[in-house]
């Protein structure tokens, strides 16, 4: 007698640790490999585009913090490098290291966060525990220089909102000499790790032609060797006079892309020491008045700085009609905004490129013929956040 | 090809009738094309050796509901090899069908099915073409420049009914959309308006 054998359909999310966020993936399994993986995304869609559209320019910022909310500034650095580009203003030097400095800072808040909790995906506790103490001092860091610990609204057209509190460049000087043993200690833990190579080694292969396909981008695509790093290849602010080395993985595996995180974390260590020995006194942002607030002091004083102000804070300022695609390297991946500008202080579109959103849609192509374990060991090195995939 | 004014020549010279239009602004090529010639262009922009623009970064569209053909679809291409980006973009009307990219560029697939979602663009040949970031059962597509910000509906947990339910919504303060070009001529309020249309009601 023969007995047919139904696949099992499986509800993966939107409410499991390891889905990272409400992803709720619908899993067809025959025994325990994976057939057929279908995400269900856009459970914490916000309409985040549809929103910017009617915000002025300097309003649609906070946006961009809670997209990927784990790296908040990268993000503000693609939408203020798009205005700047359309006004064609100048940023001033220290404005530009600030950014960039602060953007490492975010790359690496993001790289521990996904590879810790990608090693808490595959059984290993101890790595979070390490990491999210650096993070809770990276994020004091973010509070020191914007008021906030994780959204920002700090990169502004034109430069940064503030200058940096005193203290703050030593103290980061400080973190850069102590982080580097903290990710020795967490390659110690995982790198030769057994469980945590049984788990990644070989899994979630892709070729350089699908990452190319799929439109991979960011570690995704330099796991899987090909060496493409939008802050060489497309340098934007200041990352044209600084020295870093891209890493680029072999196999492309989910082993892989964690050693390139970890490699990143190294190289992000040295730019933000290498900002800090090139940061000198001098303005944090454009001294256009028709684009950056005017100083308190200016305001109690010159009539046109009062009306600067108002007019900023009221109407916004305006952008000449035009159209155009910029993208930064967030720390997933090539983060763009296309932005289209009307003439008036709010943008007529502003499309979101959000790296997340094409890798997760590759989630069928990566896991089929494996096993359900596998699941979470694959999404934790896609580097999934879903503020920036839901948008 | 190595800079953008040789891979303009270079595309206008091979496609010669199928662009309209190209321009170089800000370190990219914009192109602009008609909707029936999508196919061939990505085609030879993706393969010829001069070219390789290997993956598509993303895929939108732009709503100028004022205008005749509504919608200008924008599809934009990278090329690592030639570390080059190209915008190439085309109008439709409301209800004209685009043929999708899925058999050409896998990662087209979530992208269109963005836009048919957002939008409402109906795209052909299309493998899976079902709403993607809305909720299950969405009316309306959200980011058409007459869809309100505010939305139809709002979702609350019914206490009687033990369930999540859908209202139209009701504001409790407008939505204070200030026009400082002209500030004296007041604003149409979308409160205002469903209680207007409540009363014709």
């Amino acid at each position: 007698m023969t007995k047919k054998i139904k696949n099992l359909n499986l509800n993966f999310g939107p409410q499991h640790p390891a889905a990272h966020g409400v992803l709720r993936l619908i899993l067809e399994l025959d025994g325990e490999v994976v057939e057929k993986a279908d995400p269900h995304i856009g459970l914490l869609h916000r309409g985040t585009e549809k929103l910017i559209e009617n915000k002025t320019y300097m309003q649609a910022v906070p946006y961009f913090d809670r997209l990927d909310y784990v790296a908040p500034m990268n993000q503000e650095h693609a939408f203020a490098l798009a205005i700047e580009k359309i006004l064609k203003i100048e940023v001033p030097i220290r404005a530009q290291l600030i950014r960039v400095m602060f953007c490492e800072i975010g790359r690496i808040l993001s790289h521990i966060l996904n590879v810790t909790t990608q090693a808490l995906d595959v059984g290993a506790l101890t790595p979070s525990l390490w990491g999210f103490e650096e993070r809770e001092t990276l994020m004091t860091f973010y509070e020191r220089a914007s008021g906030s610990r994780l959204h920002a609204n700090y990169f502004r057209a034109g430069g940064v909102h503030q200058d940096l509190p005193a203290g703050l460049e030593d103290d980061i000087e400080k973190f850069c000499k102590s982080f580097p043993k903290i990710i020795n200690d967490l390659e110690n833990l995982l790198t030769d790790n057994r469980i945590f190579k049984q788990r990644n080694v070989d899994i979630g292969i892709v070729t350089k032609e699908d990452a190319l396909d799929y439109s991979f981008s960011g570690v995704m695509i330099r796991g899987s060797g090909i060496s493409w790093d939008l802050r060489k290849s497309q340098p934007y602010d200041c990352y044209e006079q600084l020295e870093f080395k891209i890493p680029v993985g072999k196999n492309g595996d989910c082993y892989d892309r964690y050693l390139c995180r970890i490699e990143e974390m190294k190289e992000s260590v040295s730019i933000i020491k290498q900002c800090l020995a090139k940061m000198e006194k001098g303005p944090i942002k454009s001294l256009d008045g028709k684009i950056t607030p005017p100083s308190k002091k200016d305001i109690k004083q010159s009539m046109e700085a009062l009306i600067h102000h108002f007019k900023l804070f009221t109407e916004g300022y305006r952008v000449p009609k035009d159209e155009t695609y910029t993208a930064v390297e967030a720390p997933k991946g090539e983060f763009g905004v296309y932005l289209i500008s009307d003439g008036t202080s709010k943008p007529y579109k502003c499309k979101i490129r959000a790296p997340g959103f094409s890798h997760l849609q590759s989630m069928d192509y990566l896991i089929k013929g494996h096993m359900l374990a596998d699941v979470p060991a694959v999404l934790g090195s896609l580097d999934i956040v879903f503020g920036e995939v839901d948008r | 090809m190595k800079n953008l004014v040789d891979l303009e020549k270079k595309i206008n010279s091979e496609l010669t009738t199928k662009i309209n239009k190209t321009e170089i602004k800000y370190d990219q090529i914009y192109i602009e094309i008609d909707k029936n010639d999508l196919i061939d262009v990505i085609l030879f922009l993706k393969t010829n050796k001069d070219t390789k623009f290997r993956q598509i970064i993303d895929i939108t569209v732009v709503d100028y509901p004022e205008r005749n053909q509504r919608f200008k679809v924008v599809y934009l291409l990278l090329s690592h090899e030639f570390n080059q980006r190209i915008i190439l973009n085309f109008y439709i009307n409301e209800n004209e069908v685009i043929t999708s990219l899925t058999s050409i560029f896998p990662a087209a697939n979530w992208m269109e099915r963005e836009v048919f979602d957002m939008y409402g663009v109906n795209f052909k040949d299309h493998p899976d073409l079902r709403r993607i970031l809305t909720d299950y059962g969405f009316e309306g597509h959200p980011l058409r420049k007459d869809f309100p910000l505010t939305g139809h509906t709002e979702v609350r947990y019914s206490e009687d009914k033990k369930k999540v339910i859908n209202e139209p919504v009701k504001l409790e303060q407008n939505y204070r959309n200030f026009d400082y070009e002209s500030p004296w001529e007041g604003t149409n309020y979308i409160k205002d308006q469903t209680e207007k249309n409540d009363q014709k009601n």
